[in-house]
């Protein structure tokens, strides 16, 4: 530990400044190629996308019956799907259309998104607790969780699509004639369940690396304090554990707004109760509308981005700053032996279970 | 502060734990496992039986596994397997090698910019792979690449590369850099010293970044399922669209045997590396 | 900068069709490679792919110098059509002829995918069941010609039903019968998709409503004969008669439960007699029996399904292709699809008394198809579908009330078809 310890310390203490010297030119040469291929595979898609949703989609001419090139639409096509308005002005979606699930799939993915983030953070908040206690099995344990991450979610829709069967194991076991594929709140909460099994093992994994990350003596002198384990807990555990707590549960976040795989396969179609943001794209796609898909995907990713924007502002994640490891200072700063902590929170980190596995 | 120190310490807040924690640590193996190992027994099963409750493997046979390689219904889950497989292996391939410049950059190297740069970085890997799907089905129908490796290949890095920096610049950071200064003084050009010293520590961690963007595309199912054909298509497309004889009729037992099949490499994989593969998800992001 | 995208090559498509000017390569394809013979390939679903497999067997064995290659697509609706929407997006000639679903020809005819059967390609159609030929038709075109039908089917339980029920009244009469043995009277699709499409315009024809009108455009669903169709619907299954967990079912769902004699009654396809005199699980094996679906005064008007094959427009070899769907209209390979329980669309297979003797439900079928409809023929089939199974949805299975939801199914096709 104490060769750790020493190798760590560079860290905090810049090296000599010679060393830098011509990094800006290598470092443009390091970064460049990856940068190139970025702006292509995500870039170029981006831009192709926003020009295209001020187009307007192909035409039917009713006279000839074919399809005809459209011309330029302007803002037309993000105001039908905001206005909801399918050409009779706002409003004038009726159900039976895309634009009328538009709401309804932004509220589905909120809903989804709030639950299951919720859910799961609870739930892995508990299941680090354990996994960090000093119990016979806990390699059964640590290899368990990691199961449920492993299984491709297309796998794990089909899995539970098939437990939550009219004929499966659910109904059979609780005598209830559930539809768990086709009922709004059932296949919801189908949903839920599959979402929170596959991802709270990961959850729970950042969490425990966070717990991991807090050093014991801060426990020891809580104790020494006469502090109760609920003072334990709320006080050191909760504060110390906060900050990799808010990536974790920025990151969820995330990727619960995209959420595609688990109800898309679950609910078997993409009109459904549990269509999701990313579903009704795919559908629109699916009808032929590529300018108003294009519309519509350019609302989900900056829906996304002001989530992400909302999280890192209002509730100061500061993800950068967790992956820029030079100005890493969140943590472990408020310890106060600031250099112990961070020696023992860095080895937790790299390898969590050397530091907890071995006994 | 030592270990020593602190063992005795642990032991005692730790007394007094007993059963609860033992029947909460069961309470999630069981919740973990018994929906994988549902779908063991039933990949085993009879077809007759398939609804069948009894808890423990009865009436076992291998003919969904049969049915589930069998190309007859238009699956065909080796091909499947094969293609997930070069799909997966040029992407991760294609991701470590240009990611691990720029994680070497943003571990070791001081330049401005770098928080742009790794802006940029946190920013695509949020970015939701919907808003690919349009303008990339388009391009690829027009240029005829729908039905290509390419088509699956070249989407995917669009996650798996900022993954691979995301990971791998929080390992590489914490690498011990001055054994490379060492071999500077000792003569070595930058190059060198990365390449004799810096590069054979680092490979355990390239390795495990290796792993972690192999399995998320492994996983990719939303970009797959809208830009490939069957004959490219990987297994998680084949799994969801798996069919029987019968289009009404959803075979489930087949379809459990052929994610029996899929998932059962990958379980044993991820336990192999298991203590790779914790540190790589927990490294990006968890850090102090 | 221009870019090359599908919207602008489907105009290109389209205008070049339109003003029929050639520009080499570029042409539209409509007058091209008409007497064009060599190899052709057709594209299939898997699932069905195998009906074809000996027709193509005995074609090649005729035409050495022409062969057919089998091309099998995915097996569910969805994939196929993606794969060959990819491939015609591409002005792609990798697919001679294609087999579409019924509902699908509309729309790849309008975007000017399939040679149009005129001139040198007229097919006759006169031996066909006619509505089959209208599934098949375009803007007064024929764009595709019939290869085998399908119509849903009342499959009634001869242990409990002497006679089948001529009229929904009649149906409903069995509702005591049904009771006492603890059953569900009437099983059928009522989940949130296509099937409930299919249910939906079954009801809406059998009441003398129609979906569109004659142009495949103007909604008429808010006629009162089509609400008074899916009324009836939402009554019976407001009060039970239809059993209220088919809000679930599928074709599967209905077929697993019809076999587990849970049902008196039960609309399905054809394949259902297949399953439940086969199935070994089967529990209502010889004591079943079908007919017509019904209507308010009489047999009802089921919806159509099928298969319609299609010419390529940029095929080489429309010449081989054309004679080829020809050939599947040959007596004796309508014969042969009977004989897999793939009800052909030439009419006097369905009096052949063999066959019948054979396959007893094929009266029943007939009668079943005489009285079929097409689902709407128009190029937003997607839309117009959901717009309809998603307001029956409503009205049914939600209680809203129909005229409402009548109305709302009205805008949505209107606004699915872009007026």
């Amino acid at each position: 530990m104490s060769d750790s310890a020493k190798t760590r310390r560079t860290d905090a203490e810049p090296a000599p400044t010679r060393r830098w010297r011509g990094d800006r030119a290598s470092a443009a040469w390091l970064i460049a190629p990856a940068m190139i291929v970025l702006a292509i595979v995500i870039g170029y898609p981006i831009v192709s996308a926003i020009i295209q949703s001020f187009s307007q989609d192909r035409i039917f001419n009713e006279q000839t019956g074919f399809f005809e090139e459209g011309g330029f639409a302007g803002l037309q096509n993000y105001w039908g799907w905001l206005m909801q308005d399918c050409g009779n002005g706002i409003n004038s979606c009726p159900r039976g259309t895309a634009g009328s699930q538009f709401w309804q799939s932004i509220g589905v993915t909120f809903f989804l998104t709030g639950v299951t983030v919720v859910i799961e953070v609870l739930l892995g908040f508990w299941i680090a607790i354990i996994m960090g206690r000093n119990l016979w099995g806990r390699g059964l344990l640590r290899a368990a969780v990691l199961v449920p991450w492993a299984i491709p979610t297309a796998v794990t829709a089909k899995l539970w699509a098939f437990i939550f069967a009219p004929q499966g194991i659910v109904n059979s076991i609780t005598g209830l004639d559930t539809q768990w594929t086709t009922g709004t709140w059932e296949l919801l909460t189908a949903v839920i369940i599959a979402d929170v099994w596959k991802t709270t093992p990961f959850v729970a994994l950042l969490i425990l690396a966070g717990l991991q990350m807090i050093p014991k003596d801060v426990y020891d002198a809580a104790k020494m304090d006469g502090a109760t384990r609920w003072q334990q807990f709320t006080k050191v555990t909760l504060p110390l554990v906060k900050p990799a707590l808010l990536v974790a549960i920025l990151f969820r976040l995330l990727d619960a707004l995209r959420m595609y795989d688990l109800p898309a396969i679950m609910q078997g179609n993409t009109s459904g109760p549990a269509t999701t943001m990313s579903m009704l794209v795919t559908a629109t796609i699916r009808e032929g509308q590529f300018a108003n898909a294009s519309a519509l995907s350019t609302i989900v990713f900056l829906i996304i981005f002001a989530c992400a924007f909302l999280m890192v502002k209002g509730l100061g994640v500061n993800a950068v700053d967790q992956a820029q490891p030079n100005r890493r200072k969140v943590g472990a700063g408020k310890s106060k032996k600031g250099t112990s902590a961070d020696t023992s929170s860095t080895k937790a980190v790299v390898m969590p279970r050397e530091d907890a596995g071995g006994k | 502060m030592t270990d020593t120190a602190e063992k005795p310490v642990q032991r005692r807040i730790r007394t007094g734990e007993g059963w609860g924690t033992y029947v909460s640590g069961a309470v999630i193996v069981l919740g973990c496992l018994l929906p994988f190992y549902w779908m063991m027994v039933v990949a085993f099963r009879d077809v007759g039986y398939t609804f069948s409750t009894i808890p423990w493997p009865t009436h076992v046979t291998f003919d969904n596994f049969v049915a589930a390689l069998n190309t007859s219904s238009g699956n065909n889950m080796l091909r499947a397997i094969g293609n997930s497989l070069v799909i997966s292996a040029v992407t991760t391939t294609a991701a470590v090698l240009l990611g691990v410049t720029v994680s070497y950059a943003l571990a070791r190297l001081k330049f401005a910019g770098k928080g742009f740069v790794t802006g940029i970085i946190l920013a695509a890997s949020m970015f939701p792979g919907v808003a690919l799907v349009t303008p990339l089905f388009q391009l690829f129908t027009d240029i005829g690449w729908i039905g290509t490796y390419q088509a699956l290949v070249i989407p995917n890095i669009s996650f798996a590369l900022p993954l691979t920096i995301y990971t791998l610049t929080a390992f590489l950071h914490d690498l011990p850099w001055e054994l490379e200064e060492a071999a500077r003084v000792d003569g070595a050009t930058r190059g060198q010293a990365f390449r004799k010293v810096i590069l054979p520590l680092a490979a355990p961690a390239v390795f495990t970044t290796a792993i972690l963007a192999f399995i998320a595309t492994w996983n990719e199912y939303l970009l797959a399922s809208q830009l490939s054909r069957p004959n490219v298509e990987p297994v998680t497309v084949a799994i969801a669209r798996f069919s029987g004889d019968n289009p009404y009729i959803q075979p489930y037992a087949a379809i459990m045997a052929a994610g029996t099949i899929v998932t059962v490499p990958l379980v044993i994989m991820v336990l192999i590396f298991q203590r790779r593969i914790v540190a790589g998800l927990t490294a990006g992001g968890v850090k102090s | 900068m221009k870019r090359r995208t599908s919207a602008i090559a489907l105009g290109a498509i389209a205008a070049l069709v339109l003003s029929g000017c050639s520009g080499g390569d570029a042409d539209g394809g409509t007058e091209e490679g008409l007497d064009g013979r060599g190899p052709i390939s057709f594209a299939m679903g898997t699932n069905d792919a195998g009906k074809l497999q000996p027709i193509i067997e005995a074609w090649n064995e005729e035409n050495p110098d022409e062969q057919v290659s089998l091309v099998e697509l995915p097996q569910e609706a969805d994939g196929q059509r993606d794969t060959l929407v990819q491939s015609l997006q591409a002005e792609s000639s990798d697919y001679d002829v294609m087999a579409l679903d019924v509902t699908w020809t509309a729309e790849f005819a309008a975007n000017g995918w399939l040679q149009p059967l005129e001139g040198d390609l007229e097919l006759d159609t006169s031996g066909l069941l006619p509505a089959t030929v209208d599934s098949a038709t375009y803007v007064d075109t024929l764009y595709a010609a019939p290869q085998n039908t399908n119509a849903q089917l009342l499959f009634y339980r001869t242990d409990i039903v002497d006679e089948a029920p001529t009229t929904w009244d009649d149906l409903l009469g069995y509702r005591d019968a049904a009771d006492a043995e603890d059953l569900d009277l009437l099983i059928m699709q009522l989940q949130n998709y296509e099937g409930l499409t299919v249910q939906t315009t079954q009801a809406i024809n059998s009441w003398g409503g129609a979906v569109v009108d004659a142009d495949g455009q103007t909604p008429v669903v808010d006629s009162p004969e089509a609400t008074a169709g899916i009324q009836a619907l939402a009554d019976a299954y407001e009060n039970g008669d239809i059993a209220q967990r088919t809000n679930g079912f599928t074709e599967e769902q209905t077929n697993l439960a019809f076999l587990a004699g849970e049902a008196v009654f039960a609309y399905n396809w054809p394949y259902m007699y297949d399953t439940a005199t086969s199935e070994p699980t089967s529990e209502v094996g010889d004591d079943f029996d079908v007919a017509a679906i019904v209507g308010p005064d009489g047999p009802g008007a089921s919806t159509l399904g099928g298969y319609n094959n299609g010419i390529n427009v940029h095929s080489e070899n429309k010449g081989t292709a054309f004679d080829f769907i020809q050939f599947i209209l040959s007596e004796e390979n309508q014969r042969g699809f009977a004989q897999e329980s793939f009800p052909p669309v030439l009419a006097s297979i369905y009096e052949d008394e063999a066959l019948i003797d054979e396959f007893p439900y094929l009266p029943a079928l007939q009668e079943a198809l005489e009285n079929a409809q097409p689902r709407p023929v128009t190029p937003y089939y997607a839309g117009v579908s959901r717009a309809i199974a998603d307001n029956a949805y409503s009205a049914i299975v939600e209680g809203r009330p129909v005229d409402e939801a009548v109305a709302d199914m009205s805008s949505a096709i209107t606004s699915a078809t872009g007026n």
